[in-house]
């Protein structure tokens, strides 16, 4: 029973989401489920928030025989501060000041920061990919420095940005093209196999 | 003489000032005196292949109006709906927009019930103009798109590979499926952390469960886990998305009871992050380099942060295994990492590590269809080259046949 009423409930939504695209009339009953998703998330949300506080309440309270606390504990004590200090200023300002203060002078910097660090991790990835090492090694260095020059306004006089265009737009096309049809196809294959509960690891065991 | 030639001066003087006071009172006039015109070519259709809640407007301006520089300010778009008695406005139409002709999806109608519109044209003094009503219209349901009927043979065709795979494999037909490198590095890497008494860490991807990706990362969690289980160590599974970490927590949990080792499941060890993507990021690349992992595993769906995990985790020296369906993340991926699971791999995942008869099946299922793929495109390359030679008719309507059409 576990098991059965999950891959039932899985089985209807899945053919009926199948069969709706083929169908104008499900429509608003495709929009009214859609829109059931955001209750759905809302709730787990909630788990979510729950799941992140016992977790670090769990790690700054002693325990083990020796009654210590988990040695990353500042961390998390770090992580609840913040939570709580941005809800208070969420629901006690109204999203005022001081929680548009705390978003704009600490939170998007940190954020800007961390999607900045790729610039640098771009280059170390760079670095390693463009070792010369092999014939494929040398053929992606080329390319690589093609389309790379090609971007660039002065590579115009020397007809490079014409290969990087015949690049981008040839072996490179055909290779992505070869990739989302597989992806497309693998996608149905799962969607079917999950529908018709042949796959149930998202269930666990999946037996009774 | 003089007396007569100054009276009738005087009097073509009158003339003439009667005459300038005439026709600068027309230009002073207010627009709005002018006549206000109704709208003209006022239509109501039903809009095809929807579920018969929309009906399609459109009319055009009023004669002699021309961008609402002849006082005409707004015009309204009046509808009766079934069971009123009177019209009332549905929507307003600035006279200034620059259009000819103004047209309007009006939606949330009930399917089959009759609606009628008319236009007021509204003057600037308040001066209005109707047109006559249009004939009842009715929002008509449709039953099936039409233009999808290619997709549904092409669905059908799929679905019937695949069950006939299954059918086969279940009646002992052997199924050989090509080694995957990536895949196979997988029990390497449970491996690796076991000696080194390390935990592993796995990734599902940042996407939600509705994405096809993340079903199949939580696949491959639960094989994974089962291993991890079997071999007595940790694995970390940190989440962003609310609705995957429940579901992911359970994978885990019934994994470690079906390997035998209920007691080993650390519920602590599947969390939720956060829901912000950097944030999420920085927090797992904390992890890597706290609790130094022996492997870690990004399999399901990437965005911007898949370098940032990757290269964090190459930096401390783990064994990196990584999958993804998103092609602009594969090239990070392939240089960061140790083994790339690339695209369909991902999907074939769950069934090459379980290597359960009825999910290798639907892995043959999905091949044959590929080649029936290819021999679509191969077709639709010659028609669409003969298309050009002979200039149309009938390799055209041919291509219109297999041509795949999205959305309504």
């Amino acid at each position: 029973m576990k098991t059965q009423i999950p891959l039932l409930i899985c089985l209807v939504a899945g053919l009926f989401m199948g069969l709706q695209y083929f169908i104008p009339a499900a429509l608003p009953v495709y929009n009214r489920v859609n829109d059931y998703i955001q209750v759905v998330t809302a709730f787990s949300l909630v788990l979510g928030v729950v799941n992140l506080i016992h977790r670090h309440i769990g790690r700054m309270r002693p325990s083990g025989p020796q009654r210590r606390r988990h040695r990353d504990w500042p961390f998390s004590l770090a992580a609840l501060v913040g939570l709580v200090v941005m809800l208070f200023a969420g629901f006690g300002t109204q999203r005022g000041p001081i929680f548009q203060s705390l978003f704009n002078s600490i939170l998007l910097p940190v954020q800007s920061t961390m999607f900045a660090l790729l610039a640098f991790y771009l280059a170390s990835a760079a670095f390693r990919a463009f070792r010369v090492r092999s014939v494929d090694a040398v053929v992606l260095l080329v390319s690589a420095v093609v389309v790379m020059v090609g971007r660039l306004d002065d590579g115009g006089a020397l007809g490079i940005p014409w290969l990087s265009r015949q690049i981008l737009n040839g072996p490179n096309l055909v290779a992505k093209r070869a990739i989302i049809l597989g992806v497309g196809l693998g996608m149905a294959a799962t969607a079917l196999k999950v529908v018709l509960g042949l796959e149930r690891s998202y269930l666990g065991s999946g037996k009774e | 003489m003089g007396e007569i030639v100054a009276t009738l001066t005087a009097r073509r003087s009158f003339v003439g000032s009667l005459c300038f006071l005439a026709v600068l009172s027309l230009f002073l006039l207010p627009a709005s005196a002018w006549a206000v015109e109704p709208a003209l070519d006022l239509t109501v259709k039903d809009k095809p292949l929807d579920a018969g809640e929309v009906l399609k407007i459109a009319f055009s301006r009023a004669s002699g109006d021309s961008l609402g520089r002849t006082g005409i300010v707004r015009y309204e778009l009046l509808r009766q709906a079934p069971g009123e008695a009177v019209f009332k406005v549905a929507r307003s139409f600035a006279a200034s927009q620059r259009l000819g002709r103004f047209t309007y999806d009006d939606t949330g109608l009930k399917p089959g019930k009759h609606y009628q519109y008319k236009v007021r044209t509204v003057g600037a003094d308040g001066f209005t103009a109707e047109t006559a009503p249009c004939p009842p219209t009715a929002p008509r349901r449709q039953w099936f798109f039409t233009n999808k009927l290619n997709t549904l043979v092409a669905t059908a065709i799929f679905c019937a590979f695949v069950l006939g795979f299954i059918h086969a494999a279940r009646r002992g037909r052997p199924m050989f499926i090509r080694r995957i490198a990536g895949l196979d590095a997988i029990d390497e890497a449970v491996g690796r952390c076991t000696e080194m008494g390390k935990p592993t860490l796995y990734v599902p991807g940042i996407s939600t469960i509705s994405d096809v990706a993340t079903i199949a990362s939580l696949n491959i969690l639960g094989q994974v886990a089962k291993k991890i289980a079997q071999y007595q160590t940790r694995i970390l599974v940190p989440n962003r998305d609310p609705i995957v970490f429940p579901v992911a927590q359970d994978v885990v949990k019934e994994a470690f009871i079906e390997a035998g080792y209920p007691h080993n499941y650390r519920s602590d060890d599947v969390y939720f992050v956060t829901n912000d993507q950097f944030a999420y990021a920085a927090a797992v690349c904390g992890t890597m380099v706290r609790e130094k992992p022996g492997a870690n595993l990004f399999l399901g769906m990437f965005y911007a942060e898949s370098l940032v995990l990757a290269e964090t985790g190459a930096s401390v020296g783990a064994i990196q295994i990584a999958g993804t369906d998103a092609i602009s993340q594969l090239p990070f991926f392939v240089t960061a990492c140790d083994y790339t699971i690339i695209g369909e791999e991902l999907y074939a995942a769950s069934a090459y590590i379980g290597r359960e008869p009825t999910l290798l099946g639907t892995l043959k299922g999905q091949d044959l269809f590929k080649m029936v793929c290819l021999g679509v495109i191969c077709l639709g390359v010659l028609l669409m080259t003969l298309g050009v030679i002979f200039r149309g008719k009938p390799y055209d309507d041919i291509l219109q046949l297999i041509t795949v059409r999205s959305g309504s």
